[in-house]
């Protein structure tokens, strides 16, 4: 699974993207934002609140029960600000 | 037709070959948005704009196919920069081209309301006391939400 950070999350998490596989019990959105929460303080404190964050799975927005299969694209970022 | 692109672009020349050959376009309405040199009483250097290079084009097009969906279109045409820009730089055209005006105005607005809350794009602006990150506005979802349907 290939994930994506934008934006201010980029920064606190320090990475913009990386390989993953989440154990076999991670099987949606939602699922995956708390086992990352959990790898460490950095992710904990970036995706600390659930309402400021939007996910898109392969390039397309998704929400919180969106299942997620090997493979996926999975965007994690703030509300969008463009225009 | 819509394009993500570092470069500056031609409002005069967007628009005539927006509408060149179609002769039976009425008219047209376009937005440009400028980079402003203050926000929230805070001076703005600069500003950068991030976006998603993919799902950004996807949204850009899903938006537009939307809006030739509900108005009777004959040309449309949306252009975001991402990129460091200053102020006075222009940010993004948007411009809908129909028979009657009516459709071109109601358009225009739209794609650009819609732009606004759903295009994978965010800024960080340089102020005097270092770079912050631009907070979604509202205002913006107030605004894209009147042209909800249900």
């Amino acid at each position: 699974m290939k994930l994506l950070y934008f934006a201010h999350l980029r920064a606190k998490i320090g990475i913009a993207e990386e390989q993953l596989d989440p154990p076999p019990g991670v099987g949606d959105v939602s699922a995956l934002i708390e086992w990352l929460k959990r790898r460490n303080t950095r992710f904990a404190e970036a995706l600390r609140e659930p309402r400021a964050l939007r996910v898109a799975v392969n390039q397309t927005y998704v929400g919180w029960h969106h299942p997620l299969k090997p493979g996926d694209e999975v965007a994690i970022f703030p509300p969008v600000t463009g225009g | 037709m819509i394009r993500v692109q570092r470069e500056d672009f031609d409002i005069g020349i967007e628009l005539s070959a927006l509408t060149r050959g179609k002769t039976g376009i009425g008219g047209v309405a376009s937005f440009v948005g400028l980079m402003r040199d203050v926000a929230d009483g805070t001076p703005i250097h600069a500003m950068t704009l991030e976006h998603y290079p993919g799902m950004t084009e996807r949204e850009l097009q899903r938006i537009e196919l939307e809006a030739q969906q509900r108005w009777p279109l004959l040309a449309s045409l949306i252009v975001h920069r991402y990129g460091r820009l200053e102020p006075g730089d222009r940010i993004v055209l948007v411009a809908t081209a129909s028979a009657h005006r009516a459709a071109a105005f109601e358009s225009c607005e739209f794609l650009m309301d819609y732009l606004k809350t759903k295009a994978p794009f965010w800024k960080q602006e340089e102020t005097p006391d270092g770079p912050r990150w631009v907070a979604a506005a509202a205002t913006d979802d107030l605004a894209a939400s009147r042209w909800r349907k249900d």
